[in-house]
This record gives C-alpha cells, structure tokens and sequence, in this order.
C-alpha cells in the first residue's frame, strides 16, 4: 500500500512539464540511438550524460533512464532491416528478423518487437516496483564490510558468468580499480599515481573520461571498420491494415513474451549478465520449448518477440541492485551511478529514504516510458528507416565532435577531451584483442567507493581482514563471490578431465 | 593478431609495473600504517600487482597458443582498418591541437570538413553543409543553452559581439 502511494507521487514528479518533456525528449533520442547500427544505451548514455548536468538530478535520471529504455526498443530496428544489430543487445534480434524483413515481413517483424518490448518493460518495472521497496530497506542493515562484500560479487560474476577470457577480465577489474584511485587519496588527501607530474591527475580520472573514450571514440572507430561494407536495407512496406494483421498474429507469442520478460529480468539484475545474454539465453529458451525448432533462424515471429522482450526486461533488471544496493548491473547503469555521485546523491538503499521523489519519480517515468515509446516507435518507423539511411561516414564525425564537447563541459578543461582520445585509441586495440570493456567501466565507477568500504572496515577492525568472512551478511556474500571465481577454475578442470577420459578411451579401442 | 596479443600483454605488465613503481613513491605507503589503516598507496599497489600478474598470464596463454586471438592467422589490423584508424586519430589529434589556437570552432569545422568529404568520400555540397551547421548548433546547445565557453584561442575577440547577442 506504501508503495502505492509512494508511485502515485512519483507519478506527479514525472508528469511535471520539464520531466515529461525530458522524458519524451529521452524516448526519442534513445529510439534514434539504438536504431543506429553500433550505437546503443551505452554509447547514448555515455555520449550525453555530461550535457544533463543542466537539469535537476531526477529530470536527469529521468531523461538518461529514457535514453536507456529507448534504445532497447531501438536496437530491434536495425537488426531487422540492415541485418545488423542496432546494439549487442539486439543479436539475437537479427537471428530471425532479418530472415522476416527478407521474406517481405519486416512489418510484422518491427510490431513484434516493440510490442514484446512493450511486455517485458512493462512486466519488468512492475517486478522492480515490488522489489525493490523491501530489498532497499533490507540492504540498510549494511556496514561497510557487506558494502564491500557485495561489490566483490559484482567483479566476481564478471569473472565466474561473464563469459570472456578470465585473465583479461580479470585484468581489466583490477586496471579499472586502479585507474579510480589516480588522485588525491579520499582518506589521507595524499596525491598519487600523477602521471608525469600532469596537473590534470590530481582531480583524479572521472568515469565519464573514460566511459566516453571507451564507448564514444574507440567503439565508433570499431564500427566505422565494420561499417566500412556495404549493408543492404531490406525492402519493406508499411500499411495501416498490415500492422493490424501484424497484432493479430502476436496472439500466439503472448506466452513467450512473458516467460522471456521473467527471464530477461532476473538475468538483468545480475552484475555481468544483462541485456546481451538476457536476449540470447530467452530466444534459446524459447528455442528449445518449442514444438518446431527448426522453424527458427528461418523468420520465426518468436525468435523476434523472445529477445525483444527479453532485453528490455533485463534493462530494467539492472537498475534494480543500481537503486537499492548502489550496485549498477550493466554498464550503462554503471554511467548512471556515477552520475548519480556527480549530481550529489548517494546510490544504494538510503536513496528510498532520504531521496524518494527521484526514487519514485524515475520508477513512474519508466511505467510511462514504455507507453511513449512503443507508441512513437510504431509511429515513427518510417523516420527511423530513413535515419538509417544516412551514411555513417556523416554520422560518425559527429558523434566524435560531441564525445570530445560532451566530455569537455563537465569541467571545462581540455586534459579531459585529450584523456578521452588516449582512452579510445587504447579502448579500440584492446577490444580488438577481446579484452572485455563493462567490467573496466563497472570498476573505474565502483573503485573510490571500493576503497572506502575495504579501508573503512580495517580500520574499524583495526586490521582483522577475516571482518569480511565472520560477519554473517558479508561472509555468506564472500563465499558465493569465492564460488564465482572458483567456478571457470572448476570447468577447465572438468573439460581437461574429459579429455583425458577420451583419449584414453581411444587408445583402448585401439 | 598472435603478435598484437603478445606485445598487449607486455606492454600492460609493464605499465601494470609502472603503476606499481607510481604507487610507493614517498609519501605514498603500501602497507599498514599504525592507527590509520592500510597506506594510500596500498589499494593501487596491490592490485596492480594483481594486473602484473594477469597479464603474465595473459602473455604466457598467448604463447602456448590457448586464447583464440593467439591462434589466429588474420592481420591485427587489415590495411584498410589500419589506415582508418590513422587517420581518424591523426584528425582528431589535429582537432584538438587546433582547438588551443583557432578555437574549437574553427577545429571542429576543419575536422568534419576533412572526415565527411576526404574519409566519407561525399559530394562537397553535402560536406561544406554538414560541417558549417554543425558547429552553429554546437555554439547554440553549448555556449547560449547550456552556458558552457569552449576554448577560442586566439580568435576569442570575434567571437565578443556573438557573446553580447546569445549567451549574456
């Protein structure tokens, strides 16, 4: 019942003019976005979060968190008339709306999506009104050893579910915590790590330096060398009556949206999974439940409406342990947090209470958020068909203009645009080795915060480092951090066993 | 790509070993100070031992040829991503060179100018149009919307009348 109120008001923060217009503004930007091939949530979110310092923080939470939603719905667009995803997490997208829009149903492949988009956002934010009222208020019990515990967990998916090679995952965690403590110490205000005697590193590196060169330049450099072949735009037809039609057939995935929106959310909440594997383990799921696999990867409605729906639900998922535990589940809710320091709002479960109109403002402009944007989505997809049209050789110097005035503005020097370019052209020859990108943004974002907690909680204990195991919350959360690690060591093992198995097996038979 | 894996990994232990000589320097203490917890240069130092060590094992994996990239027989970068990539950092070095001396301005127009024209091959019209418009939009959402000044170098004194007419 509290939470229904708690809503309601929310709701009046989020029609207020400015924020309504903030979050229509955001839909809109975050469709464009996410339709673009290469650029998704992340890239919209990092690229603009300096330019919202403008705006109070919750119409700029409310904006970002549009942005964030928009092109979730965005990304089907082009994975279904170019082939390409309009963002990682619309691959599975593409598994079977490119072979739709090919046969002449990109119509009816575009309203699925933004309706399964529209169910798993709207399934998802309905969970995250139910959890996270309860879960904030259990997480106020927390000290700083269980703050630090938990953030171990969140490194620790990364390198137990995360899926990329271990020791660069690992070396990335470790590279991100470093780089966030460049600077004047937070607790002695002793400078360090100032490279070259620079002024620029005593204010330490801001995330968003990072985050921009990371996901504005280096992955625009990226895209433009996978852009660089020509991509062909599926023929469509857009009728009144088709689209009609294109409902009508949805009847039959009512029950895959739903299960993908479950599935795609609590993937969501999980540190290292979120929306990319969310989407991909639903179309899998929805894949082996049905009657006629093979019918999929061929123009199968569901393998469409399964991720779509999936990927929004997670979005939103990730911004559940964001909210309550200070704990961002993907990297763009990564971005957010850090916003959230920089606006002067403390993340994690005293926000409920101390901040609840930005708490319950945002949740209400999701509810909202959905409408808009499955509503605008559908209206405007020619406009969305014809931007992506425009050449991304056009495209591309522009958004490098706006990484390098966007993260100049914030403080308004040029070490941070200079900082930005090493980062991009070190961010593009990394990622091209397959060093993973979240876990460095996760961990430049969580490090000062890190630190804190670890140095807080030794201090209090004068040293006794077994704090973070005897304390009930903090050792349980320790021990399924261990489990984590421990778990890929586990399968090498098992795989390397297996193999032995089997070649000893063939040299019997033989 | 073999190559590029190996030499990545050296260089990221070397700059892990760098961060690690940065972290000790005095003042700065690595370990345990009496009555006030651990040293500020402990957090860096230690964990970037840990990266010291990742990317040993990162180099020693790529030389036993069990990461994928240390398997593969494709150029790091193919000739045509390796003159994109030069040319695409060279412009925007040069971008933000010029922004101290002629003002962001003029920079950002040289730089779209160049890019969209000479990299994205397009007609001038469509160039000239691009890269003119869309330092004005920047002047209007920057300088008069959000009240932030980019660098203008030498050139600030023309832009004084545009101060007096949008931004004050």
């Amino acid at each position: 019942m509290e939470t229904l109120i708690h809503l309601i008001e929310g709701f009046a923060v989020a029609f207020e003019p400015l924020n309504l217009g903030l979050m229509l503004l955001g839909c809109f930007l975050g469709l464009a976005i996410g339709a673009m091939p290469g650029l998704g949530s992340v890239n919209g979110v990092a690229i603009l979060l300096p330019i919202t310092f403008v705006v109070p923080p919750t119409g700029a939470i409310i904006f970002l968190a549009a942005i964030y939603y928009g092109a979730m719905y965005g990304g089907a667009i082009s994975s279904i008339m170019l082939g390409i995803p309009g963002a990682s997490t619309a691959v599975a997208t593409t598994f079977d709306g490119r072979p739709m829009a090919n046969q002449g149903r990109a119509d009816y492949a575009l309203v699925a999506a933004a309706t399964a988009s529209f169910v798993g956002g709207t399934i998802s934010v309905i969970l995250f009104t139910l959890f996270a009222p309860p879960l904030a208020e259990f997480a106020l019990r927390f000290g700083p050893p269980e703050e630090f515990a938990l953030m171990v967990l969140a490194f620790a998916t990364f390198i137990g579910l995360g899926g990329d090679d271990i020791p660069k995952t690992i070396f990335m965690i470790l590279f991100g915590l470093v780089l966030s403590a460049v600077g004047l110490d937070i607790i002695s205000g002793r400078p360090r790590l100032v490279f070259f005697d620079l002024p620029g590193f005593y204010s330490g590196i801001s995330f968003i330096v990072l985050a921009i060169g990371i996901y504005g330049i280096g992955e625009m450099l990226w895209t433009l060398e996978i852009a660089g072949g020509k991509v062909e735009m599926a023929k469509h037809q857009i009728a009144l009556k088709r689209i009609a039609d294109a409902f009508r057939e949805l009847k039959g995935s009512i029950k895959t949206m739903v299960l993908s929106s479950f599935l795609g959310y609590f993937v969501g909440v999980l540190p290292a999974a979120g929306a990319t594997p969310g989407s991909l383990m639903a179309y899998g799921m929805t894949k082996a439940m049905s009657n006629d696999p093979d019918r999929y990867g061929k123009g199968e409605i569901n393998g469409v409406v399964a991720p779509e729906a999936a990927n929004n639900a997670a979005s939103t998922g990730a911004l559940l342990p964001m909210l309550t535990l200070g704990i961002p589940g993907s990297p763009t809710t990564a971005i957010l947090l850090g916003g959230m320091i920089i606006w002067g709002l403390t993340p994690g479960p005293l926000l409920f209470t101390n901040q609840p109109e930005f708490v319950w403002g945002l949740t209400a402009s999701l509810y909202a958020a959905n409408f808009a944007t499955v509503a605008m989505n559908i209206a405007f997809v020619p406009l969305f068909i014809w931007m992506l049209r425009m050449p991304f050789t056009i495209l591309a110097p522009i958004i490098f203009v706006l990484c390098f005035v966007g993260g100049f503005a914030p403080d308004q020097r040029m070490f941070d645009p200079w900082l930005i370019l090493v980062f991009g052209v070190v961010g593009y020859l990394m990622r091209k080795l397959d060093y993973p990108m979240a876990p460095l943004v996760l961990a430049i974002v969580l490090g000062p915060l890190a630190e804190k907690s670890f140095r807080q909680s030794l201090i209090a204990e004068q040293g006794d480092w077994t704090v973070f195991f005897t304390r009930p919350l903090s050792g349980i959360t320790m021990l399924i951090a261990l489990g984590l690690f421990l778990y890929p060591i586990h399968l090498a093992w098992r795989r390397r066993r297996a193999r032995r198995l089997a070649e000893q097996g063939g040299g019997a038979g033989a | 790509m073999r190559r590029a894996e190996l030499v990545m990994a050296a260089a990221l232990g070397l700059f892990s070993l760098y961060l690690m000589y940065m972290s000790q320097i005095p003042p700065l203490e690595i370990g345990w100070v009496r009555l006030k917890g651990p040293g500020s240069g402990a957090f860096p130092f230690w964990l970037s031992l840990g990266m010291l060590i990742s990317s040993a094992v990162i180099f020693v994996r790529g030389w036993r040829r069990i990461t994928p990239q240390s398997q593969s027989e494709e150029p790091f970068l193919n000739p045509y991503a390796l003159k994109l990539f030069a040319t695409t950092s060279l412009a925007i070095f040069a971008m933000l060179f010029l922004t101290a001396y002629v003002s962001a301005y003029v920079a950002i127009f040289l730089f779209l100018l160049f890019f969209i024209r000479f990299i994205g091959r397009h007609a001038w019209p469509t160039s000239l149009a691009v890269s003119v418009l869309f330092p004005v939009a920047v002047f209007f959402l920057f300088e008069s919307g959000m009240k932030i000044l980019l660098p203008k170098g030498y050139i600030e004194p023309l832009f004084y009348p545009l101060y007096r007419m949008f931004v004050y």
